[in-house]
């Protein structure tokens, strides 16, 4: 007994950190983190109330606001379905087969995420802008897209582009074919295959993907910014009307607005933590996929 | 990012016995030339249309070079500063025990969750003159906000997750036996970390920091609030090209807007190579 202890304290002091240090870094960590996190979290709330609660409800059920709010929930709805149908579909044929260029689609789908916010939406303004290739012809046929909502759906979409391909891919490399091949083989079709054995296996990862991307596609504001033309109550979303009313120094309103959204970043985190804590199994995100 | 295509236990035995490539291969291809491909072609059309010398007469005035510097420049500093606090955060939350440690690992990813624009006005909040932690600061004679300062703040911020993340779980799959090892053999524990453990963590540091700069290069919203904004001084390269775009100035916001793209794949690319050296080496390291 004696002797063991001396020879576990030397093992301990050798494979692990002196207690103090431990506790300096754990501060360290912690300050970092309240600094970064927690204290610009409380910014917002705190100033959201700052000018009391009637004028922070005020604020947002202002007619603009109303119409920002929905406005960015049109925009997330067909950006979110468009992603997740493309997701699964480019899931399918990138897991499920084996053919040539695999490697560059997947380093494509992934490329909108190297691209500035900015840059995606000038690029659809370069396109379908008042001076852009096809503005004349929509112009012409009394069409709008750029200062419009399928602008905004167009920009909200490319930036949001990779997340339910990226989160699916994995999964369902991982999970195979076996599934698939025996539904196949016992007589049922491609599409109650894919309904009835790949979309249950799925289902976890693809609820992730989709909430990943509802967030960003709700709080996207590069992008949006660009092909908005800012006109008010008509394409502001709520992150524009909050950059709108802060330059009109109305800064409790804003922050009221902004607190909004930041009640939506606190839902998906904790929808995300508690997919992760309940199927982290199914959820390609946590098997280190980078 | 190639990890996903080339998963070990992607099944080849049999794959044309499942149906349906014919139409996800051709709604994806559809859908990404018409969503990124084309409308990216349609840029770099346009930056061809100005012929080099367009190219450049845009790209020399001193605006826009001070506007990519300080882009490319804060979004480096600010994964560097991440590298360090991402390794310390990432350490801290897979080896010891705390309270408050699953609430706090949960909240590492609210940069991706909270809206740009939001982060924002926080932060120029928090850090104006005026504000909580901006008046403190001011006294002792720094000022963050409307400084390039503000807009290393936000790309820190915003880039906050990539690194943590990244090693969380490598850190956590890492093999304890060779730091055993090495503290049989009389290493110290310093020694154990700097020659065992780091060595280990770089591919995934380098990936994750990687990640950290492509995002905060790019970054727009939360910094326009708190950089103030100065041509010259405290402009960032995609809020320059949102000016030439509201100016009708299609060519100045297409060169710029090329420039950062150019700029962003090359060091990615360069990235990805030194990381397949690196790959290389480690193998090698081992076969011997």
């Amino acid at each position: 007994m004696s002797a063991v202890a001396p020879a576990l304290r030397r093992y301990r002091s050798a494979t692990a950190e002196p207690a103090l240090v431990r506790w300096l870094l754990i501060a360290l960590s912690i300050a970092f983190l309240a600094l970064f996190l927690v204290l610009p979290l409380v910014t917002v709330f705190a100033q959201a109330l700052a000018s009391g609660v009637q004028a922070y409800f005020a604020a947002l059920t202002d007619s603009e606001a109303l119409s920002a709010i929905k406005l960015t929930l049109t925009t997330a709805f067909f950006a979110v379905l468009f992603n997740t149908l493309f997701g699964v579909a480019a899931a399918w044929a990138i897991a499920k087969f084996d053919f040539r260029g695999k490697n560059l689609l997947v380093t494509l789908i992934d490329m909108p995420f190297s691209v500035s916010p900015v840059i995606a939406g000038l690029v659809f303004v370069l396109l379908f802008g008042s001076r852009g290739w096809f503005g004349g012809w929509l112009s012409d046929h009394d069409i709008k897209i750029v200062f419009a909502l399928p602008g905004l759906v167009l920009a909200t979409v490319f930036v949001t582009f990779p997340f339910v391909a990226r989160e699916l891919i994995p999964l369902m490399q991982a999970q195979g074919n076996d599934e698939e091949i025996a539904a196949l083989t016992l007589g049922a079709g491609g599409w109650r295959t894919f309904w009835l054995v790949t979309l249950p296996n799925i289902r976890w990862g693809l609820l992730y993907g989709i909430l990943l991307c509802n967030a960003r596609a709700m709080g996207e504001f590069g992008a949006v910014s660009v092909v908005s033309g800012h006109v008010r109550g008509i394409s502001n979303t709520m992150p524009l009307h909050v950059e709108i009313l802060y330059n009109d120094y109305k800064f409790a309103a804003a922050f009221a607005v902004a607190s909004l959204l930041a009640l939506l970043a606190f839902v998906t985190l904790g929808l995300k933590t508690l997919l992760e804590w309940r199927h982290g199994d199914e959820l390609a995100a946590l098997r280190g996929k980078h | 990012m190639s990890a996903i295509a080339t998963s070990p236990t992607s099944p080849a035995r049999t794959p044309r016995a499942l149906p349906g490539l014919t139409l996800t291969l051709g709604f994806t291809l559809t859908y990404l030339s018409l969503i990124v491909l084309i409308p990216l072609a349609g840029l770099l059309l346009r930056a061809a249309g100005l012929g080099l010398e367009g190219w450049w007469k845009v790209l020399s005035s001193e605006r826009v070079l001070h506007a990519l510097a300080l882009s490319f420049g804060g979004a480096l500093i600010a994964a560097a500063i991440n590298a360090v606090f991402g390794t310390l955060i990432a350490w801290t939350f897979v080896r010891y025990e705390f309270p408050g440690r699953r609430l706090l690992s949960g909240m590492v990813d609210l940069p991706f969750a909270l809206p740009t624009a939001v982060a924002g006005i926080a932060l120029t909040a928090l850090y104006a003159p005026d504000g909580w932690l901006g008046a403190p600061l001011a006294a002792l004679g720094l000022k963050v906000a409307y400084t390039p300062f503000g807009v290393i703040l936000a790309m820190t911020f915003i880039s906050l997750p990539f690194v943590v993340r990244t090693l969380e779980p490598v850190l956590a799959e890492a093999d304890r036996q060779y730091e055993e090892a090495a503290a049989t053999l009389g290493a110290t524990r310093w020694q154990a970390i700097t020659r065992i453990i780091l060595p280990a963590l770089l591919p995934a540091l380098l990936t994750g920091v990687t990640l950290a700069f492509a995002r905060a290069v790019g970054e727009y919203g939360s910094i326009i609030f708190i950089a103030g904004n100065l041509p010259g001084v405290s402009e960032i390269a995609p809020l320059l090209i949102m000016i030439r775009l509201e100016e009708f100035d299609y060519a100045g916001a297409t060169a710029i807007a090329t420039t950062m793209l150019a700029l962003s794949f090359a060091l990615l690319f360069g990235i990805n190579l030194l990381q397949a050296w690196s790959r290389r080496w480690d193998s090698k390291g081992v076969a011997a």
